[in-house]
């Protein structure tokens, strides 16, 4: 019991380490790449290619004054960026990363969350993901409450209304992944997509990837999770042509770097989610001759490029999309995404029904 | 061992999250206090193996159901509330029966302990998502069925309340 306790408590400084060095590099992949695609060149003056940017950001982010309004509610105003931060690191430990990374006379699983033995995963893995999400909102809420500042609390129950409407399509994309894999565990619906097709005519090389079978599905839980995680085009809680700068709009310095880094973390955790769901996870062709080491390395390279394109493919929407407005992000989401998601649902089951 | 531990503890802040939602006189403390009480109970049900009913807790009821609390709160901007400390109700009925609760709590948890159930206890089968949803579109699909037209007749009902004064 305490060496499993030991390990997760190891596992989880590393991933936390590992999450937040990624999410300070996306920073600066995503200035790089909108600035390329807005034919400038973002960031270059620290380090080669600006790479020690996101150093220098965090050292500005701890130096600067941390403002607390005299107007605002104080515990709540505090406790706000630290709920979404946590709220947005808890949820990386349900995510699968490989599985097992044999480390000299060790194996361990790559995943926080992972039974003592190492191979099992807890059964309502997209479940938890699913509360920690729906937890989150609280967050955005209170801080745009205990600021006491009309644009702060506009934001935040624009972001709260929204992020309750997006996450009805958000689960309901995911049962159809759920109904083909018959399972909720992560890791049983990564190994399910790792099985051959049930038809002749799919050749045995084509990866049975559920985004193939699903791919409304797919393409519902993308565009809802750009919702949930309040990136453009749907950051209307912090639409600066019309909120300032929306539910953190009082924060600054380290608090208002919190809230930074639970967007960009929950990036993250939506990009994995897509991975293991849609796109096979950590699987992927992997060579015979490498040493035993790398070779275990190998399938967590390639979660981390399907991850990593998934990030790509936010920011490509970042340089791409205007904003929505308001009424129509409601409506786009409560009667167009809504029904497609149930329909999606409805059809599935019956071609499960048909199959068994 | 861990088991009883984290009962204890998460047992604790549940009680502690109770006593304070009493205790607040700001009604968004109240509410945060009440998840807190949903958030603990949730940890409680998954020490006693009910996984899924745990995870639905948190969704539904700290998830869902308590932001629309926060939202009514934030959006009406509730002040805080006055304790004038003169209720005579509280005074001549609350207390008895708070007394008779806490005796009758007390009666059964240490004095009647010997014909209390034992099987109640963690049950890793019965809780699972395979049980429940077998339970749910097997034995209790009618109730379950009602009970979902039920919830829609009521949202029905709220749009058709809301709307009244349009046409």
């Amino acid at each position: 019991m305490l060496t499993y306790i030991v390990i997760a408590a190891i596992k989880s400084v590393v991933l936390i380490h590992v999450l937040l060095g990624a999410v300070a590099y996306t920073v600066w992949l995503e200035r790089k790449v909108v600035g390329h695609m807005q034919n400038r060149w973002g960031p270059t003056r620290v380090g080669p290619f600006g790479l020690l940017q996101p150093i220098a950001d965090g050292v500005k982010f701890i130096l600067k004054e941390d403002l607390t309004p005299p107007h605002v509610y104080k515990p709540l105003f505090i406790l706000a960026p630290m709920l979404s931060v946590v709220l947005a690191l808890t949820s990386i430990a349900i995510i699968p990363l490989g599985n097992q990374l044999p480390l000299g006379r060790w194996t361990t699983a790559l995943q926080i969350t992972s039974s003592p033995a190492g191979t099992g995963d807890i059964n309502i893995g997209l479940l938890i993901l699913l509360g920690v999400t729906s937890i989150a909102v609280y967050g955005i809420a209170l801080a745009g409450w205990s600021s006491n500042n009309k644009y702060s609390l506009l934001g935040s129950l624009r972001a709260s209304a929204q992020m309750i409407s997006y996450e009805l399509s958000l689960g309901l994309s995911l049962v159809g992944v759920l109904l083909l894999a018959g399972s909720l565990s992560l890791r049983e619906i990564v190994t399910a997509q790792s099985r051959s097709y049930d038809f002749r005519w799919i050749p045995a090389w084509f990866p049975h990837w559920y985004v193939f079978p699903q791919l409304i599905a797919f393409f519902i839980y993308l565009i809802s999770a750009y919702a949930e995680t309040n990136r453009i085009p749907f950051d209307l809680p912090e639409a600066e042509t019309e909120l300032v700068a929306g539910y953190h709009t009082e924060y600054s310095a380290m608090k208002f770097a919190m809230f930074f880094m639970a967007e960009y973390a929950n990036m993250f955790t939506v990009a994995c989610v897509a991975t293991l769901l849609f796109f096979g996870g950590w699987s992927g062709p992997v060579p015979k001759f490498l040493p035993p080491l790398v070779q275990a390395f190998v399938p967590l390279f390639w979660f981390a490029i399907k991850v990593l394109a998934f990030i790509f493919v936010y920011i490509w929407v970042r340089g791409t999309l205007p904003r929505f407005r308001y009424d129509q992000l409601m409506a786009f989401g409560w009667k167009f995404l809504l029904p497609l998601a149930i329909a999606n649902i409805i059809i599935t089951s019956l071609f499960v029904a048909w199959l068994s | 061992m861990l088991h009883l531990i984290l009962f204890f503890i998460f047992a604790a802040v549940c009680i502690a999250g109770a006593v304070n939602l009493l205790a607040q006189s700001h009604p968004i403390n109240s509410a945060l206090s009440l998840i807190v009480v949903m958030g603990s109970l949730a940890v409680l049900y998954l020490l006693l193996g009910a996984e899924f009913v745990a995870a639905i807790q948190i969704i539904i009821y700290a998830g869902a159901v308590m932001v629309l609390f926060i939202f009514v709160i934030m959006l009406l901007n509730a002040g805080i509330e006055e304790h004038s400390g003169k209720s005579y109700v509280a005074w001549f009925i609350g207390i008895p029966s708070v007394t008779v609760l806490v005796g009758l709590a007390v009666y059964s948890l240490v004095l009647y302990q010997e014909n209390s159930d034992p099987a109640i206890g963690p049950e890793p089968i019965l809780g699972s998502v395979q049980a429940i949803a077998h339970l749910l579109f097997g034995k209790f699909l009618l109730p379950f069925e009602v009970t979902s037209v039920l919830i829609l007749i009521a949202i029905m009902g709220a749009v058709v309340l809301a709307r009244r004064g349009e046409s």
